[in-house]
C-alpha cells in the first residue's frame, strides 16, 4: 500500500509515494541516484550506507523509508559541499586513507560525527567512532591517521 | 506490501494498536535485519507496521530524585549521554553495535525484541528495573523479569505498548559488567554479566547478579543472592561451590553459530565467582 512520505534530503523537500517499508539505503540509490550510499552487508555492520538521519549517523539499510517521514535526511553528496569535508576530504588524501573507496563515504561521514562532538579525539575516541565501519584495504591504521590529520587541521572549526 | 501506520501522538498509537495490533516499529535495527530479503527488494514484514520511534511521548529520558524514567523509544546513545545513565548500563549500550546502530536502537526495541542475547537486560534486570506497559483500557506496571516467557516471547499484549522504563539509581560499593563477544564492536553476546555489591563492614550488605545468553531469557535469582546475603565477607569462599553448582543448573546455554554451551557455562560461573570473590569483571 504505497503512502505519501516527505522529508528532507540534503535541504530539499521532497515527497514521493512508495511503499512505506523499502529501505533508505534503496530509495536513495534507485530513486535518487545517489549513488555515494554504499551497500555493503545489508545489515548494519559494515557502515558503508551511513547517512545523517536528523544530524545523526544511522545506517541506511537498517531505516524503513516510512520512518524518516518529517525527518531531515543528509547523505555524503550533500555533505561533501561543507568545508567540513574539504577538511577531512584533504585529510584522507595526505594520509592515504583511501584504497578502492567503497566504504570511504561512510568512514568520512563517521569521521565528521566524531569531530563535530569531539574535535580533539585520541586513538581510542576514533577507533570507536568507526568501530561500525569496515575497511578490507587498509588496515584502518590509515583512516585513523587520516581522522587524527583532520582534527589537527580543522582546528576545531566543526 | 503491508499496510503501515505513522501516528502523531501516543494516543493515537495505543488506538491503532488496539484496532490493527500492528507490529511496533521503534529504531528498527531487529526487525528491518529479521524480514530483510536483500538488495533493492523491500523487506518481507509479513503483518501491518506502525512506526514509534518519533513519538514525544516515547522519546523522553529523565532522572527526579533518585528515578529514572526512559521513554521505550530512547535510542542507546541518548542513554549513552545522559549525565546520570548508571554506568552498568552506560557500558552495556555503548557495547552494542557501534555509533550508527546506536543512535536508531532503542531500549524498549531490545526489551519487546526479547532476545535471550539483549544487551540491556542483565543491567536492567539488577536496577530492579519496571516497565510500564499501556493499552487503550489502560496502564499496567510489570518487572522485567516477569516481562520475558521464552527466547522473542514476552507478556505484552497485542494491544498493548511498552511505553517506559523505570528503575531507582542503586547505591553499591561495587559493580560488574562483562560482555564476552567475538570481537568488541558490532559483536552479538556469547554471555552477557552484570552485578552489584554492597559490602558494608566486614559483610556482604547486597548482591545482585544477572547474566544474559545462557538461558532462554535473563538469569536472575533473588532466592540465591540472599544465600550470600549477610554473610561475613570471610565466608564467601567457602559458599561458593554450592552457589555456582545451583547457578550452574539456572544456566541453560545452547551451542549455536557464535559459541558453545560448555562454553558459555564456563565462563558464566568464573564471572560469578571472580565477581563475588575479587570484584572483577
Amino acid at each position: 500500500m504505497s503512502q505519501i512520505i516527505s522529508f528532507t534530503l540534503n535541504g530539499e523537500k521532497i515527497s514521493l509515494e512508495t511503499d512505506p517499508m523499502r529501505r533508505l539505503l534503496d530509495v536513495l540509490r534507485d530513486d535518487f541516484s545517489e549513488t555515494g550510499v554504499k551497500e555493503g552487508c545489508g545489515e548494519g555492520e559494515c557502515g558503508a550506507c551511513s547517512v545523517f538521519l536528523n544530524g545523526k549517523l544511522v545506517n541506511s539499510c537498517l531505516v524503513a523509508v516510512g520512518s524518516v517521514h518529517g525527518m531531515n535526511v543528509e547523505t555524503i553528496v550533500h555533505f561533501k559541499t561543507t568545508p567540513a569535508y574539504r577538511v577531512i576530504e584533504q585529510a584522507f588524501g595526505d594520509a592515504g586513507s583511501v584504497q578502492c573507496g567503497f566504504c570511504t563515504p561512510g568512514m568520512v561521514l563517521a569521521a565528521y560525527a566524531l569531530l563535530k562532538d569531539n574535535p580533539n579525539p585520541d586513538e581510542t575516541d576514533i577507533r570507536e567512532a568507526i568501530s561500525g565501519n569496515l575497511c578490507r584495504c587498509t588496515g584502518y591504521n590509515m583512516i585513523v591517521d587520516g581522522i587524527k590529520l583532520a582534527a589537527k587541521q580543522g582546528n576545531g572549526k566543526w | 506490501m503491508v499496510k503501515t501506520y505513522h501516528p502523531e501522538t501516543l494516543t493515537e498509537a495505543l488506538k491503532i494498536r488496539n484496532e490493527t495490533h500492528a507490529l511496533p516499529y521503534a529504531g528498527g535495527t531487529d526487525l528491518m535485519v529479521r524480514y530483510r530479503q536483500g538488495p533493492g527488494l523491500v523487506p518481507a514484514f509479513d503483518r501491518e507496521v506502525m512506526f514509534i520511534g518519533h513519538l514525544p511521548e516515547l522519546t523522553k529520558l529523565q532522572e527526579k530524585n533518585g528515578e529514572f524514567a526512559i521513554g521505550a523509544c530512547v535510542p542507546y546513545r541518548e542513554i549513552i549521554h545522559h549525565r546520570h545513565t548508571p554506568e552498568i548500563l552506560r557500558k552495556a549500550c555503548s557495547l552494542i553495535g557501534a555509533p550508527a546502530v546506536q543512535n536508531l536502537g532503542t531500549m524498549g526495541g531490545n526489551i519487546c525484541n526479547a532476545s535471550p542475547a539483549g544487551d540491556t537486560l542483565p543491567p536492567l534486570a539488577i536496577l530492579d528495573t519496571h516497565l510500564t506497559l499501556q493499552s487503550v483500557s489502560g496502564e499496567r506496571q510489570v518487572s522485567l523479569l516477569s516481562f520475558f516467557t521464552g527466547p522473542g516471547k514476552t507478556i505484552l499484549r497485542d494491544d498493548e505498548l511498552l511505553i517506559g522504563i523505570h528503575f531507582r539509581l542503586p547505591h553499591f560499593t561495587a559493580e560488574g559488567y562483562r560482555k564476552v563477544g567475538t570481537r568488541k564492536a558490532n559483536a552479538l553476546s556469547k554471555v552477557a554479566f552484570a552485578a552489584f555489591m554492597l559490602k558494608e563492614k566486614d559483610m556482604l550488605a547486597d548482591i545482585r547478579i544477572a547474566l544474559g545468553a545462557v538461558a532462554p531469557t535473563v538469569v536472575r535469582s533473588r532466592e540465591l543472592e540472599n544465600r550470600l546475603i549477610g554473610q561475613p565477607l570471610t565466608d564467601l569462599a567457602n559458599l561458593m561451590p554450592d552457589l555456582l553448582e545451583s547457578y550452574g543448573t539456572l544456566i541453560q546455554p545452547i551451542t549455536d553459530q557464535r559459541s558453545d554451551a560448555n562454553y558459555r557455562k564456563t565462563v558464566s560461573l568464573n564471572l560469578i565467582e571472580n565477581f563475588v570473590l575479587k570484584e572483577e569483571s
